[in-house]
């Protein structure tokens, strides 16, 4: 499959958690299931080139940058072995064991030194990148490329992983709800009394086809809430308007923020711990855009706060059933209630 | 617009107005990352600002080729944060001596499009999403008197520089939450002026540095002019 070139005509399935129905319709008709007073949050996290072939002592490897420590040249990684974007992740090889002090080099002055090695899985590394500011950032986009999928027919470009009001380079995957929006739907939105504000979420690692590190994603995230975004969710939550995340990156800022000072956001720079599940009740956020997601994944997990594992259930069986994409770059599905 | 403190991204950064305009918006207090093709030259300059104060950034690529967009938008984002200004400063000539249409390659003409024109439609696409969810950003096109009027020998860029204050124009109507214009800064003393007309008396030549301040002077009261709108700089200095 290949993602969808009209993007308002991302089919969207809407579930909707109160009634307990499902219908479809198509992005494009996301402003008429919101109502006056709701609030979109997007997250503003322009995606990096992740995915970095990497040269070592004991032989090629793939790095996939995770997350990156606060301002620093330190990083989580995640190690591939041979094979490429085709395989399916659970089915490529395994990397060489690389010890703490290995060095890899990783393109035309990129160089890197494993710093440490997780318990969990030799797979999950510390990685300390051998270059700052000036020097690192051209280099990184020369060697590195997006994170690909295995069910898409092509290779993805860095422009095919931005979403249209990305700014800073801080997910490693792509936060794709938002891939389907428009500055012309934001606005037709806003025509509706539905406004937007955004966060900055280093959105990370899916899935890293290694079930150990699976069952710790995602890893703890850095996010940041300006403002004027607390200022708008405080304000839209007083009047009983609802806040809608754009994705699970979202909701993740927005309620490991409440967490930390017992129910309202702050305007705040910190790291998401929080993992958001079927026990968790969310204090911020109303409902999200989100991909379609299959049982056993983080993204799963996230959604059953929001609705019944049997509604969930249903809606993947709906989507496969109605032909809808999956996965990342597939349709999308609302987990609302409806607007009236 | 307040320079202070914000972040600006200037290409064709590293001579001429593109450079003064870096240095200029350095010391009212803006982080700039300037880009040009030649590394070393820039370098110099933003090595110079530096060393009077400022915060400048180097990032070596050019707009012209449509790969070099988004990992130059990456890089400026990472180094700066969000882009608050944007300023279309980078552009080429075509093959100098200028030449007339009659005997100019449609694949000059072609590259003078495609750094003059279509980089900058890809960099604003790149950029303006992010200033518009903000309600906020100024995206600055550098224009030429050659925009207006027809004059033997500037074709291509004439032709490049009326699509690029199009542009301008058009941005402006379909994202008011952004505000946007095109300045001609008038006939400057550049390294570029000497390429296109070697033969000009240079004291009747403009200062790129005098143009720079005006255009920060500017870029303070940009509120005050309609977005999309043209801009003469020169007319208004020697007013």
């Amino acid at each position: 499959m290949w993602p969808r070139g009209e993007r308002l005509a991302t089919r969207l399935l809407h579930a909707d958690p109160a009634r307990d129905t499902l219908v479809d319709r198509r992005f494009g008709d996301l402003p008429e299931l919101l109502r006056a007073g709701d609030l979109l949050v997007l997250n503003d996290a322009a995606t990096l080139p992740a995915s970095l072939r990497g040269l070592s002592r004991l032989g090629p490897v793939e790095v996939r940058l995770a997350a990156r420590a606060e301002g620093g040249r330190h990083w989580t990684a995640v190690l591939f072995g041979a094979g490429s974007w085709r395989q399916r992740t659970e089915d490529r090889a395994l990397p060489p064991l690389l010890a703490p002090g290995e060095r890899l080099q990783l393109g035309v002055g990129l160089e890197a030194e494993i710093t440490d090695v997780s318990p969990v899985s030799a797979r999950l590394v510390g990685l300390r990148l051998e270059a700052d500011g000036e020097r690192l950032w051209p280099a990184l986009y020369r060697a590195g490329r997006p994170i690909q999928y295995s069910h898409l027919c092509g290779p993805l470009a860095l422009w095919d992983v931005q979403t249209p009001y990305a700014a800073r380079p801080w997910a490693v995957e792509m936060p794709s709800a938002g891939r389907a929006l428009t500055l012309a739907l934001l606005d037709a939105a806003a025509a509706r009394g539905v406004a937007h504000a955004f966060v900055t979420h280093a959105a990370g690692l899916s899935s890293s086809g290694d079930a150990a590190i699976d069952q710790m994603l995602p890893l703890p995230e850095r996010y940041e809430i300006p403002e004027p975004t607390r200022a708008a969710v405080q304000r839209v939550r007083d009047h009983g308007g609802r806040v809608v995340a754009v994705g699970t990156s979202v909701v993740r800022a927005l309620e490991s923020s409440a967490q930390r000072h017992g129910g309202r956001i702050a305007a705040e720079r910190a790291q998401a711990e929080l993992v958001i599940d079927r026990d968790s009740r969310p204090r911020v956020v109303d409902g999200l855009l989100s991909g379609i997601h299959e049982t056993g994944t983080s993204h799963r997990r996230l959604l059953e706060a929001f609705a019944a594992p049997a509604l969930l259930d249903r809606a993947f069986a709906h989507a496969e059933e109605r032909g809808y994409l999956g996965h990342e770059f597939g349709d999308l599905s609302l987990t609302l209630a409806s607007a009236h | 617009m307040r320079v202070r403190g914000s972040a600006a991204l200037i290409t064709g950064g590293s001579r001429g107005l593109g450079r003064a305009l870096g240095a200029e918006l350095a010391r009212r207090g803006a982080r700039v990352v300037l880009v040009a093709r030649n590394g070393e030259a820039l370098r110099r300059t933003v090595e110079e600002i530096r060393r009077a104060g400022g915060e400048a950034h180097a990032l070596v690529a050019d707009v012209g080729e449509k790969d070099a967009i988004y990992p130059l938008v990456g890089a400026v984002t990472a180094l700066a944060g969000p882009i608050d200004l944007l300023v279309h400063n980078a552009s080429v000539l075509g093959p100098v001596p200028l030449l007339p249409l009659a005997d100019t390659d449609c694949e000059a003409l072609q590259q003078v499009l495609d750094v003059n024109l279509v980089g900058p439609f890809r960099l604003t696409q790149a950029i303006v999403g992010s200033m518009a969810i903000r309600g906020a950003g100024l995206v600055l096109s550098i224009s030429s008197d050659a925009a207006i009027n027809g004059y033997p020998g500037w074709g291509a860029y004439g032709v490049s520089k009326a699509g690029l204050d199009h542009l301008i124009r058009t941005w402006a109507a379909e994202v008011p939450a952004v505000r946007f214009a095109s300045i001609d800064p008038g006939e400057m003393d550049t390294d570029m002026h000497a390429d296109a007309m070697p033969d000009a008396d240079r004291s009747t030549l403009r200062d790129p540095q005098e143009v720079a301040r005006w255009i920060a002077d500017w870029l303070e009261r940009a509120e005050d002019t309609p977005s999309g709108a043209r801009v003469e700089a020169a007319l208004e200095v020697h007013a």
